[in-house]
């Protein structure tokens, strides 16, 4: 357990220290932060629900969905 | 434009803004690991201050690129729901295996690559420098598998009542033919895309006279490993002609703007499509063309005096076999028929469903099933509808080959002189043959893309589901705001990347390469 506890320090340390002496690399770290947090965080809760999962409850419900949708398509462009 | 335009719209922006990102990262981390093995072999330290140098560059790259393409996979659950649902389970195990790839390869051998030096050993770094490129181009695989399941439908049954498509075969899922051409074309693509980076940014420095000794060790390295990717990409963008020929054979029409093919068949170097002509006019398909005699019958077939097949032909169903022999097959009509009938069994099986009533259940599923290989023609009000953007096609398959043509012998220039005629490197218009490239590249790669998805319309699956009955029942207006907003986020993403590399290599030409990467 306490070889394992080594382990997981170093492999700590190693990364702080990475992240300590980097150079560009800050600028990076923090654009990918907020790219991350935008995309998760905005774009998937606010803007990007899961149409089935969020409309029905269950996959019986969605495949009679997609099945109604699929076998009496309403034209595209009279939407 | 209606939610089907804008849906698309959306998907094409951001697979577009997300492939300018993915193959500098397949093909600069294959460069680094090559020029890290011949620091580990040689023990010189200018190669470990050029693998620094442009494992930084792969890592700004990485670092913008990183999580674009998941965004596609939001655009799946919100925009083609419908879509999403019905390939389900045969997406669901590449891109699984694609997730934990990513994963496992981002947390742990990207940071040894970075974080590792003079911590880790030699070995144990170039290792790791070499498992993040395979890592990035298996990843590259399990997409471009799922992205081949979309153009060739293979090693799957359709279930009526779970509305899916449901593997019945890994193997030929993840073998499929089209998935094997289309990875190795677009990873060799990517070679020669970060070749040509490679021997754009040594040329600047070149021509800026700045680190003369590094930027001629990169140069050589970028144009010969650029110039065998290209090479290969050639070599397989031949094999996709034969197999597009044979799976997407629509396709091959609107890259050629052929309406009435023949024996013989040539291929159009050059041309002006004639934007009035349309399936089964009698208006000519081009107001001036450059044709290459037999050619399209030699890239397709291998035989120039075979037949290939024109929209027209396509659509009274004569189409050609895998050896190259013309086949008369089911016409578009005959598939619109066919396709609406599977429907009406799909129908049928609903009602018997909801009523609980296995029998006519069992009878419309067997229905559905031997009319399924059309199901998606049921759309359909006219055969025309199944036709390709001829014009987008054509002159996309164009400006991919002239660029490549273009790029084929600035890459050739650059590994002979590089290697054999070093003085030839220290002419301006040789730097500028090299920085011109270097925009190019990315045309000539975002052209091939082009090719591939717009040459493959209606369709989302092949003959199976066109793009209107895929989309979701959202309002137009909805994908439109969602649009615009990854328009403004990829486009700063960009600028971000554009301004830190370009900020990285100006500050490396004021200092020494060699010494500041040590």
């Amino acid at each position: 357990m306490a070889e394992k506890g080594n382990i997981a320090k170093r492999i700590l340390r190693f990364y702080a220290d990475g992240f300590r002496n980097m150079t560009v690399g800050r600028t990076l770290w923090a654009i990918i932060i907020v790219k991350l947090v935008v995309i998760f965080a905005v774009l998937k809760v606010f803007f990007f629900p899961d149409i089935l999962s969020t409309r029905y409850d269950n996959d019986a419900e969605r495949a009679a969905a997609v099945r109604s949708a699929l076998s009496a398509p309403e034209p595209a462009d009279k939407r | 434009m209606t939610v089907v335009d804008w849906s698309r719209a959306q998907f094409a922006l951001t697979a577009m803004y997300h492939w300018l990102f993915v193959p500098l990262t397949i093909g600069l981390s294959v460069i680094v690991g090559i020029m890290e093995t011949i620091y580990y072999r040689t023990g010189n330290e200018r190669w470990k201050a050029l693998t620094k140098f442009w494992m930084t560059l792969f890592g700004i790259n990485f670092a913008i690129g990183v999580a674009t393409g998941i965004i596609l996979e939001f655009e799946f659950g919100t925009n083609w729901s419908n879509y999403s649902w019905f390939v389900g389970d045969i997406f669901g195990a590449p891109l699984a295996i694609e997730g934990l790839l990513a994963f496992f390869m981002e947390a742990t051998f990207v940071a040894v690559m970075f974080f590792g030096w003079n911590k880790v050993s030699r070995g144990f770094h170039l290792a790791s420098t070499w498992l993040t490129a395979l890592g990035v181009s298996l990843s590259a695989l399990w997409i471009l598998v799922a992205n081949a399941w979309m153009q060739n439908p293979v090693g799957m049954e359709f279930d009526p009542e779970q509305m899916r498509n449901v593997m019945s075969d890994f193997m030929a899922v993840a073998f499929n033919a089209v998935a094997m051409n289309k990875f190795f074309h677009a990873v060799f693509s990517s070679w020669a895309l970060a070749g040509v980076f490679v021997v754009g940014v040594s040329s600047w420095l070149l021509w800026r006279r700045s680190n003369v000794a590094a930027a001629r060790s990169s140069l050589k390295i970028g144009a010969w490993f650029g110039l065998a990717g290209m090479l290969l990409t050639f070599l397989t963008g031949d094999g996709s002609a034969v197999q597009v020929a044979r799976v997407q054979p629509m396709k091959l029409a609107a890259m050629e703007g052929l309406y009435d093919g023949k024996v013989g068949q040539e291929l159009v170097g050059f041309g002006i499509l004639n934007a009035d002509k349309r399936p089964g006019d009698d208006k000519e398909a081009m107001h001036f063309e450059i044709s290459i005699p037999n050619g399209l019958s030699l890239l397709a077939n291998h035989d120039i005096n075979s037949f290939v097949p024109g929209i027209n032909d396509l659509i009274e169903g004569i189409e050609i076999t895998p050896a190259g022999d013309t086949l008369r097959t089911v016409g578009y009509e005959e598939r619109i028929a066919i396709g609406r009938r599977a429907q009406e069994a799909l129908r049928a099986f609903n009602k018997a469903h909801a009523a609980g009533d296995t029998a006519a259940m069992n009878a419309a599923r067997a229905d559905v099933a031997r009319d399924f290989r059309y199901f998606g023609y049921g759309y359909f009000d006219s055969p025309e509808q199944a036709v390709p953007p001829v014009a987008l096609t054509f002159y996309s398959f164009r400006v991919m080959v002239m660029l490549g043509s273009f790029l084929l012998l600035v890459l050739v220039l650059m590994a002979f002189a590089a290697s054999f005629r070093p003085r030839v490197l220290e002419n301006k218009w040789v730097h500028y043959a090299g920085m011109v490239s270097l925009p190019l590249v990315w045309v000539c790669s975002q052209a091939g893309w082009i090719v591939a998805e717009v040459g493959r319309q209606p369709w989302t699956i092949q003959d199976l589901l066109p793009v209107g009955a895929g989309i979701s029942d959202v309002p137009a207006s909805s994908v439109q705001t969602t649009f615009w907003i990854f328009a403004v986020i990829f486009t700063l993403l960009l600028v971000a990347e554009v301004s830190i590399m370009v900020r990285f290599i100006a500050r490396s030409s004021r200092s020494d390469i060699e010494k500041d990467n040590i």
